[in-house]
C-alpha cells in the first residue's frame, strides 16, 4: 500500500507530474480506508488473529511442545490430557505440535498463492484489457471457458493427476485462480483506459507500459486487494479439502484438512483427532472472512 | 427470447468441447497411466500384459484418435467402461448415483434458498440491531467455514451430544437431515449476505419512501415492495450455487456415506479412471450450463426490464 505514495517530483518531464495526480488520490484513500478498517471491530479482531496465526506458523518449531512426525507406539490414541494437551493420533503423535506445524502449510498456501495468482492474473488481465481487439477476444474466450469448470472439481483433477505435495498445490491454485482476478483486471482496465486522466497522460507522451502501470493500474488496486483478501481463505480451504480427500499435502507433514480427513471414520471413538483441527480450520476462515469483509467495507463505503 | 435461447445452447458446443479438450489434455499431458497399478510399491504389469491393456482400451492410439473416439462415442450417450470398476459403464454407474446427488443437492438449495431469503431479510429489516448480528454471524459461518468441518461439528452436536440423528447412510428420511443441513448452510450464507446488501440498498431508494409516505404499513412495504426487487440479484446467484452445492457434495457425501456421485468422482480421479473423469466433468459442465441459461430465463420473468 506504500507504494502509492506520490513520487517527490524529482523528474520534471510533463507525464510525471500527471502520475502524482491520481496517486495522492489514492494515498488518501489508502489512510481513510484504514481509518475506516480500525473501527470495524470484527475486521480487527479478525485481523489480529491472523497475524497471531502468522506468527504461529513462523515460529512453530519453538512453540510445538513435541516433533510433528516423532511416533509413539507406547501412546497411541491418547486423549488429552496435561502430558497432551490435545491427545496424540494413531501414532501416538501429539495432536498439538501437529495443528501447530500445520498452520505452516496453510499460511503458505494461503498466502504464497495469492502471489503467484496476482503475477499471472494481473498481467493477463491488464494486457487483455489496454491492448483490446483480438488478443482481448481470444483470451476472454479461454477465461470463459475456465469458469465453466467448477473450480473445485478442476483443482482435484490437476492434484489427482500431479500427485499430492505442496509444490504441485501451488502449480494447480496457480493454474486456476488467476482467473478470477485477470477478468476483475480486465474489466477496471477496461474502463479506467477511457478516463480524462489516462488521456491526459498519453497527451503529454506516456506510452503503452508506462501509462499501464502509472496510471491505470494503481487506480484498479481496490478490488485487486479485495479479490486477494478474499483469495486467501479460499486457497486455505482448497489445500484443506483436498488434503482432507487425500490428494493434498503428503505426509508426513501434517495439514488441518488431512487430519480432519484421515480421522473422520473414527468420530465417534476418537472425536478429539477430528473436531481440533476442525476448530483450526473454522477460526482461520472465520478470522479471514471478517478481516476481508472489513477491508472491502473500508474500500468501498457505500456497500455497508 | 427464443433466439436467445437457442444462442446459448449452440454456445454450449465449443464449450464443453474446449471443457472435454482441457481435461482431457491435463489427464494426458501429466505423468503417470491408468496401467500403472493402483497400490503404492506394487509390481507393475509385465510390458506385453501393458500392452494388450492399452490395446483393449484404446489407449495405444495416438491422442487426437482418442479424444475423437471419445466424443463420437459420447455423442451417442457411451461413455465407455469404467477403469476401476470393470464391469460396469460410466453411464450405469452416473445412471445409479446421480440422482442421490440430485436429490441432496436440490434439497440442500431449497433449504439455502429458504434460509438464506429468510436470514438477509431480518437482517436489512433490523440493521444493526441484534437480529441482524445473528444472521450475519450465522451467514459468515456457513460462507467461510468448509461444509466437512461443519460436517464435524453438526455430527458432534446431532449425534453424539443430542442422539437425534444418525451419523450417516441414506436409507429413510431422517438420514438426509444433516447431509442436506451441511450442504445447504455454505450457500444459505451466500444468499443470505447477498440479499441483505440488495435490500438495504433498495429500502434506502425513492419509490419505497414513496411506499411509505402514501402510508403503506411496514409489512407490506418489505414483503411486497423491497423484497420483490431486491430478490432479482440473489437470483443470478442461483447459477453459480448450483456448483458450489455439486462439487461440495464430495465431501458431504463422503463423511455421511451418501451413495452419491462424489465417492466414484474422487476414486475415478485417483485411479486414473479417464472414461470416468470425462464423463463425470461433462455432467457437470451440461448442468451448470442449463443451470445458468434456466436462472437467465427465469431473470427476464421476473424483472420485466430486462429484454433478451
Amino acid at each position: 500500500m506504500a507504494s502509492s505514495t506520490p513520487a517527490s517530483a524529482t523528474s520534471y518531464d510533463a507525464a510525471e507530474i500527471v502520475a502524482d495526480v491520481p496517486a495522492a488520490a489514492t494515498s488518501s484513500l489508502w489512510r481513510d480506508a484504514w481509518r475506516r478498517l480500525l473501527h470495524n471491530k470484527l475486521a480487527v479482531a479478525g485481523g489480529i488473529t491472523v497475524v497471531m496465526l502468522c506468527l504461529v506458523a513462523i515460529f512453530a518449531n519453538v512453540l510445538a511442545p513435541q516433533s510433528y512426525t516423532k511416533a509413539n507406539f507406547g501412546a497411541i490414541y491418547q486423549f488429552p490430557s496435561r502430558e497432551y494437551p490435545l491427545g496424540t493420533d494413531q501414532l501416538g503423535r501429539d495432536v498439538l505440535s501437529r495443528l501447530i506445524y500445520g498452520a505452516r502449510v496453510s499460511m503458505l498456501v494461503g498466502l504464497g498463492s495469492q502471489v503467484i495468482v496476482l503475477l499471472i492474473g494481473v498481467p493477463l488481465g491488464a494486457v487483455a484489457g489496454y491492448v483490446g481487439g483480438r488478443t482481448d477476444i481470444l483470451m476472454t474466450r479461454f477465461i470463459d471457458v475456465m469458469y465453466a469448470f467448477p473450480r473445485l472439481l478442476f483443482v482435484i483433477l490437476v492434484m489427482s493427476m500431479l500427485g499430492a505435495g505442496l509444490i504441485n498445490i501451488f502449480i494447480a491454485l496457480g493454474l486456476t485462480g488467476w482467473v478470477g482476478i485477470a477478468r476483475q483486471t480486465r474489466a477496471q482496465v477496461l474502463t479506467l483506459k477511457e478516463k480524462e486522466f489516462v488521456e491526459g497522460a498519453r497527451a503529454l507522451g506516456a506510452r503503452g507500459w508506462r501509462v499501464l502501470s502509472r496510471h491505470i493500474l494503481p487506480s484498479a488496486l481496490t478490488p485487486i486487494v479485495v479479490s486477494i483478501t478474499f483469495g486467501i481463505p479460499e486457497a486455505i480451504f482448497t489445500e484443506a479439502a483436498l488434503s482432507f480427500i487425500g490428494v493434498g499435502i503428503n505426509p508426513p507433514t501434517p495439514s488441518w484438512g488431512q487430519m480432519v480427513g484421515e480421522n473422520q471414520q473414527f468420530l465417534r471413538s476418537y472425536w478429539y483427532l477430528c473436531v481440533f483441527p476442525s476448530i483450526a480450520i473454522a477460526i482461520t476462515m472465520l478470522s479471514f472472512t471478517f478481516f476481508g469483509d472489513g477491508v472491502r467495507d473500508a474500500l468501498d463505503p457505500k456497500m455497508k | 427470447m427464443l433466439q436467445f435461447t437457442l444462442q446459448r445452447l449452440l454456445w454450449l458446443i465449443p464449450t464443453l468441447l474446449a471443457m472435454a479438450l482441457v481435461t482431457f489434455l491435463v489427464m494426458h499431458a501429466t505423468p503417470g497411466s491408468p496401467l500403472d497399478p493402483v497400490a503404492e510399491g506394487a509390481n507393475p504389469l509385465s510390458p506385453e500384459a501393458q500392452k494388450n491393456l492399452a490395446a483393449a482400451y484404446g489407449l495405444d492410439k495416438p491422442l487426437w484418435e482418442q479424444f475423437l473416439i471419445f466424443v463420437t462415442k459420447a455423442l451417442h450417450g457411451d461413455f465407455g467402461q469404467s477403469f476401476v470398476y470393470k464391469t460396469r459403464t460410466v453411464t450405469e454407474i452416473l445412471r445409479d448415483t446421480f440422482p442421490v446427488s440430485l436429490l441432496l443437492g436440490t434439497m440442500a438449495l431449497a433449504v439455502a434458498v429458504a434460509g438464506g431469503v429468510t436470514l438477509g431479510v431480518l437482517a436489512a429489516v433490523y440493521q444493526n440491531k441484534s437480529w441482524d448480528y445473528l444472521s450475519v454471524s450465522v451467514a459468515t459461518l456457513g460462507v467461510s467455514v468448509p461444509n466437512f468441518v461443519l460436517a464435524v461439528f453438526l455430527i458432534v452436536l446431532f449425534s453424539f451430544v443430542l442422539p437425534i440423528f444418525p451419523t450417516g447412510g441414506w436409507g429413510e428420511p431422517k438420514d438426509w437431515v444433516l447431509p442436506t443441513i451441511t450442504l445447504a448452510l455454505g450457500p444459505m450464507g451466500i444468499i443470505a449476505r447477498f440479499t441483505r446488501s440488495s435490500m438495504v440498498e433498495v429500502i434506502r431508494s425513492d419509490y419505497i419512501r414513496t411506499a411509505r409516505a402514501k402510508g403503506l404499513a411496514e409489512r407490506p412495504v418489505i414483503l411486497k415492495h423491497v423484497l420483490k426487487n431486491a430478490c432479482i440479484p440473489v437470483v443470478t446467484l442461483l447459477g453459480p450455487l448450483f456448483a458450489a452445492v455439486g462439487t461440495g457434495s464430495f465431501f458431504v457425501e463422503s463423511i455421511f456415506r451418501v451413495p452419491g456421485m462424489g465417492r466414484f468422482f474422487v476414486l475415478s480421479m485417483t485411479g486414473r479412471d479417464y472414461p470416468m473423469i470425462m464423463a463425470v466433468i461433462l455432467l457437470y459442465g451440461v448442468f451448470l450450463a442449463f443451470m445458468n441459461l434456466a436462472v437467465d430465463l427465469l431473470y427476464g420473468f421476473i424483472d420485466p426490464r430486462i429484454r433478451y
